[in-house]
């Protein structure tokens, strides 16, 4: 069979994914590209040429400089928090002991309850006036009296970032899991002859292995959470006092909210050229370990 | 082997209890919000038991009684079910033949890569124009074309796993096929997709689930009873003014029950199919 037709049945065999594709991912981003110079309103009139505008009144705008902040903090606080939690819980489900069979299989558990409902069933944890985390510390005697978690500039973003961990350790548990079932038992039972300690036995026997997989699940996780939205909206909406409004957030307002179309569009790129380089800087770093370790 | 010490087996033990309390409460606490009489939950000190199980809200927000509670969350369910349905059958119609071809050609893999690049996009990046674009179309508020918009999350996903998936299938095994004489489409047919039916059900099911978790377009593309999906009426009964917390939680489990099932049963699928991209990379 000659390599040509090879290709052409392979192209007419994706055809049809990529007709989607473009249907529902490209056209729509050329569009959000056009839109973010101009001035449209949601609904309405298509709006005028205003060039750069949008971007250099949002770039400008305290609001946006702020949201990045929110933003990054989500991100760096929750991740970092995911992959330190994720690692130990994996080393101890790496361990011997009974019931770790089914301590295993409820890691699922998390990982799979929709987003949506770990963020209510938060908001109901955190409550107010009848939450469990409110009723537990003062029947415990660590606080006087009920706490607005979500309601309290001081705390919320922390409320949020605890949610999301809970809901996001359980899978860098698993994928670490995985990683350390595929350390070789000669070469740990080796180092321990060689007389190394635990720390360095892990720094330098296990580690290796680990990095790989732990790196997409720090890309993945971390792309992610930069884009967060769902928790957000259900927990706070952003508030309070816009303490928790992330970029997502703040597009959807922009965009949505106040019907501004092609001031939001302006900000999706700038999340998205955010988001990219973050990408192809993690990627970078991937392919080092991927190197480093082989 | 290392001799673990009896002090280290203690640390041990008291660390998968710790993990197993941090992981079940929440979910426990959810189950038993559904199942206490609104007093409880309400009372100061709490009651963290129930001094009766009430399984009433389960009944009620699953019957289906005219302007009730159980109406719309009963149509927000068929509605979830519906789209999650059409949406992963679509996804995996344009996934099978289309990761069968960058499998079998990688000269053209380029091109899935950049299908599947887009999973840096945040989906505000598209979110105007497929609003204006549904819009135009009389998509909105319509379960077609809140499965269509899926498509942006479904189909890259399904198909980069359907292309590992028939990596693992070696291709000798349909040359021996064709040289005995078998067209592609025979080959496929009896040799390929059986081989392929475990990776197309993982697929599937994380089809479904991506599906059932989705929120941001649901929330933007729905406006009533029509095409409201599950998270949304969740998100609505949240953030209204129900006074029954337990309500809340009710539907949380309602809607939980499902992936969950799906995580417990399919477990050893679904972990091969989250690493194998952690490994491969």
């Amino acid at each position: 069979m000659s390599s040509t037709w090879m290709t052409t049945r392979a192209w007419l065999l994706m055809l049809p994914l990529l007709v989607v594709m473009v249907a529902v991912i490209g056209w729509p981003l050329v569009d959000t590209v056009g839109l973010s110079f101009t001035d449209a309103k949601l609904v309405g009139t298509a709006g005028n040429f205003v060039g750069l505008d949008n971007y250099t009144n949002m770039l400008s705008s305290p609001n946006f400089s702020r949201t990045l902040v929110t933003t990054t903090l989500f991100a760096v606080i929750s991740v970092a928090a995911e992959m330190v939690i994720g690692v130990l819980a994996a080393l101890l489900l790496n361990q011997d002991f009974r019931g770790r069979a089914v301590l295993r299989a409820l890691m699922i558990l998390p990982w799979a309850l929709p987003t949506v409902v770990n963020a209510t069933l938060w908001r109901l944890i955190y409550n107010p006036e009848y939450g469990a985390l409110n009723a537990a510390l003062t029947q415990l005697h660590l606080v006087d009296a009920y706490r607005s978690w979500l309601g309290e500039p001081g705390t919320a973003l922390a409320a949020l970032i605890v949610a999301d961990c809970w809901k996001n350790f359980p899978l860098v548990a698993l994928i670490a899991l995985a990683a350390l079932q595929a350390v070789p038992r000669d070469i740990t039972a080796a180092s321990l002859v060689d007389g190394a300690g635990p720390f360095n036995r892990f720094r330098f026997v296990i580690l290796p292995y680990l990095a790989g997989p732990l790196m997409v699940a720090l890309v993945l996780r971390t792309i992610e959470a930069f884009k967060v939205f769902d928790i957000i909206w259900v927990m706070t909406r952003g508030g309070p006092a816009n303490t928790t409004r992330t970029l997502s957030i703040l597009v959807y307002q922009e965009a949505f909210s106040f019907q501004r179309a092609g001031s939001g569009a302006s900000l999706a790129l700038i999340v998205t050229l955010l988001v990219t380089v973050l990408a192809v800087v993690y990627a970078a770093l991937v392919r080092k370990t991927a190197g480093s370790a082989a | 082997m290392e001799r673990k010490s009896p002090a280290f087996t203690i640390f041990i033990h008291a660390c998968a209890i710790v993990l197993a309390a941090i992981i079940l409460a929440p979910i426990a606490w959810l189950f038993i919000m559904s199942i206490s009489p609104a007093a409880d939950l309400a009372a100061k000190p709490l009651r963290w038991w129930p001094q009766s199980a009430d399984f009433s809200r389960y009944q009620q927000l699953l019957s289906t009684a005219e302007n009730s509670a159980g109406a719309a969350f009963t149509s927000s369910l068929r509605n979830s079910l519906e789209i999650a349905g059409m949406a992963t059958l679509a996804a995996l119609a344009l996934a099978i033949p289309a990761g069968w071809a960058v499998s079998r050609t990688p000269s053209v893999g380029w091109s899935l890569s950049m299908v599947i690049a887009t999973y840096m996009l945040p989906p505000v990046a598209l979110a105007v124009p497929l609003y204006m674009g549904l819009s135009h179309l009389g998509l909105l508020n319509n379960v077609f074309g809140l499965a269509l918009v899926y498509l942006t999350i479904l189909a890259p996903f399904t198909t980069w796993l359907m292309k590992s998936g028939f990596d693992s299938i070696p291709r000798e095994i349909e040359a021996a096929a064709m040289i005995d004489g078998a067209g592609l489409f025979q080959t496929l047919r009896i040799i390929t997709l059986p081989l392929a039916a475990p990776v197309m059900a993982t697929s599937a099911l994380f089809a479904v689930l991506l599906a059932w978790d989705e929120f941001f377009y649901a929330l933007l593309f729905t406006s009533d009873q029509r095409a409201k999906t599950l998270t949304v009426a969740i998100a609505d009964l949240a953030g209204g003014r129900v006074s029954d917390y337990g309500l809340i939680a009710t539907a949380g489990v309602l809607a939980a029950l499902p992936p969950v099932l799906i995580g417990l049963v399919m477990q050893r699928a679904l972990i091969s199919g989250l690493t194998s991209g952690g490994v491969k990379g």
